[in-house]
């Protein structure tokens, strides 16, 4: 075991998976030679070199059309976008081409790619750095969204996401890059994409969760524990496609009460969703009306008012009140 | 110093006139290849007219005509080797037969069929794209690919001349020759972007001449001048093999509609279609067989015939083919159904 924050474990699932499999290759911008704006690839252009980690021009829609190109004739791209706020330049090579290129191939071809971005608030970052874009990709079928919030979920993850046979879109919430470290196996191992995490047990309220507010969201459980004795499920979903929608309904049925907390603009996103399946689902376990604690339906605002802008522990504090009130 | 638009001189390479005189050098190709390669040409016509019947009589969904281009498709797909990769867009039937595609293969993507884009295993055909240029990328991967695995083959990708305006087709320029990768651009210059001719595409007088501004070598050739694309396209492969990217730039007229379900007279003069029909890649190669002593009328009939009765065919059976069904709609979403589509999937009974 090793005592590792979230970044250092990036870096070593990828350098024990450009170790194990030769047809792994690293693309991005900046990821060789300063080793990634956040240092996720670190040391591994100097192991590996400029064949395998590659400093490439500064384009997003070819870094991952070029992963396309290469995973369909039998490699294993890892891309590097540098912000999630930039994928937008990648847009059509992501949600249309990688996406559905084993359906529209009939399985012909396939894309057995992962792009990689950091996302998340609450770091002063400019505009278009701090974007959770993750319901973006919920509509677009054919991606798997992975989304850790701890070192030893994000190398298990990121493992199991260059190994698996279809692309994944990996989300590394920047905030948490360096908040905390853990125990994290030194050896390669993988965690199973689609498995939703319960951190915490608990019986009077689930509160779901996952990514860059999953920190947040542990602190003020465990919080209210101690203080109220108010006995909170905390759900980390890691994986947003495809969506662990067995734990959800489990932990539903047996709090009757959720809350649902995410950095993402409210409306039609990933928490919709989930408020949805509860809804055709688990309506008739529920006591009290699912709530949502999230962004706004605003842009991602400017460094002086983030903080309130997003949910943070005095909103998230507020949600749960609301719903024990029922 | 300023650099001027007008200190690029791009001369277009052609062997044949537009009579189908030869100028200049004999191409040194043997008379047997150039009968195949002409066969290939009327086969691409004959079913493109077949198409666009059966499309009328509602047999065929939308389909993209390629009547005009067949000396451009032919030429540069009739020099790849077996291994080698192409990357097409919609309007590449000719490219892909050459390559290896079974005609009835390419009836199934206007019928609806889900496996429309789906090339058997061993053609090294890409899935047919829609998205103006996006498949330059994925070429582009494809070649980085076979650089990486250090395996002989370059990638082909098939674009228009819209496509030159796109930032796909730009990135991919770029990546390849800062990465020196086995490729070639290879751009139908067919006029007509649906509606916008060329000049409304971009300021450049040739399309060829973006090449250089990448650091790369272009070409541009006479697209309906079979012989003359051929020649490029061997030297096109012998560049990319050393890993230097290549841009050709065939000039050619789209003859028919943008699809079937567009109009040309909205928006192009019955004068300028008649005069690329004087130019017709086909008729200009079989002036030039006859007059060699290669083909006349009683083999070309005989041919016709012979490829009327194999486009019929294949006709029938993508016809055949049994209709696609919902249900396989959730086969190849992800290699394994996850339990949200299974329940989905389940739900059809």
């Amino acid at each position: 075991m090793a005592r590792m924050n979230i970044v250092e474990a990036v870096n070593d699932a990828l350098r024990l998976e450009l170790e194990r499999d030769e047809r792994v290759i690293l693309l991005g911008e900046d990821i060789g030679r300063n080793g990634g704006v956040f240092r996720a690839t670190n040391g591994l252009l100097a192991q590996f070199g400029e064949r395998r980690v590659v400093d490439t021009p500064l384009a997003e829609s070819a870094i991952v059309g070029a992963a396309v190109g290469m995973a369909a004739r039998g490699l294993r791209p890892v891309a590097e976008i540098q912000f999630l706020g930039f994928i937008y330049e990648a847009m059509d090579q992501l949600a249309a081409q990688t996406a559905r290129l084993r359906f529209r191939s009939a399985g012909r071809f396939t894309a057995p790619l992962v792009v990689r971005a950091p996302y998340g608030g609450g770091v002063r970052t400019p505009e278009l750095h701090a974007d959770s874009l993750e319901g973006l990709f919920l509509h677009s079928p054919g991606l798997k969204v992975v989304m850790p919030s701890t070192p030893y979920d994000a190398k298990g993850l990121l493992i199991a996401a260059i190994r698996d046979p279809d692309p994944v879109l990996f989300l590394e919430p920047m905030k948490l890059y360096r908040a905390f470290r853990q125990e994290v196996p030194q050896e390669d191992y993988t965690l199973e994409i689609g498995k939703a995490s319960i951190v915490q047990e608990g019986t009077d309220v689930t509160i779901i969760t996952w990514g860059a507010a999953a920190l947040t969201v542990k602190k003020v459980a465990q919080d209210w524990q101690g203080t109220h004795g108010v006995s909170i499920e905390v759900i980390d979903l890691r994986t947003i496609v495809p969506l662990d929608s067995q734990t959800i309904l489990s932990s539903v049925e047996k709090t009757e009460r959720v809350l649902i907390v995410h950095e993402a603009v409210k409306s039609g996103g990933v928490g919709a969703e989930i408020s949805a399946l509860i809804n055709e689902q688990a309506i008739y376990s529920l006591e009290a009306p699912v709530l949502r604690v999230t962004g706004y339906d605003t842009p991602y605002p400017v460094p002086m008012i983030e903080d309130d802008w997003l949910p943070n522990e005095d909103r998230i504090a507020k949600g749960i009140e609301e719903l024990l009130a029922h | 110093m300023w650099l001027e638009p007008d200190d690029i001189m791009v001369d277009t390479f052609s062997v044949l006139d537009e009579k189908g005189r030869l100028h200049g050098e004999e191409p040194h190709i043997e008379a047997h290849q150039i009968i195949e390669m002409y066969k290939w040409m009327l086969l691409i016509r004959l079913f493109d007219e077949r198409a666009v019947k059966m499309q009328r009589q509602g047999r065929l969904g939308t389909y993209a005509p390629v009547s005009g281009q067949e000396a451009a498709q032919v030429g540069s797909a009739y020099a790849l080797r077996k291994q080698d990769w192409i990357f097409p867009s919609y309007r590449e039937i000719g490219a892909a037969l050459v390559h290896g595609m079974p005609l009835s293969q390419l009836f199934l993507y206007p019928m609806g069929h889900l496996a429309g884009a789906s090339p058997p295993e061993g053609v090294n055909v890409f899935s047919q794209q829609i998205i103006i240029a996006a498949q330059s990328l994925h070429a582009m991967g494809s070649a980085w690919a076979s650089k990486y695995l250090e395996k002989d083959e370059v990638s082909v990708a098939y674009v228009g001349d819209g496509a030159t305006s796109q930032g796909d087709f730009h990135e991919a320029l770029n990546f390849a020759a800062v990465q020196r990768l086995p490729i070639i651009f290879f751009v139908q210059n067919n006029q007509w972007a649906i509606s916008v001719p060329v000049s409304k595409q971009t300021a450049s007088r040739t399309l060829a001449q973006k090449a250089l501004a990448y650091g790369i070598s272009g070409i541009r050739v006479d697209g309906n001048d079979l012989l003359a694309v051929y020649r490029v396209m061997q030297e096109a492969i012998r560049r990319a093999r050393q890993g230097k990217p290549v841009l050709v730039e065939a000039v050619t007229y789209r003859l028919g509609a943008h699809t079937t379900a567009d109009d040309p007279t909205r928006y192009r003069q019955q004068s300028e279609l008649e005069n690329w029909q004087a130019k017709d890649p086909i008729r200009r190669m079989k002036s030039y067989l006859m007059h060699k002593k290669l083909w006349n009328e009683e083999l070309e009939e005989k041919e016709v015939r012979r490829l009327e009765q194999e486009i019929a065919e294949s006709f029938k059976q993508a016809e055949e083919t049994p209709r696609s069904r919902l249900q396989e709609a959730f086969d190849h979403v992800y290699e394994t159904l996850p339990p949200s589509l299974k329940e989905q999937k389940d739900s059809l009974g």
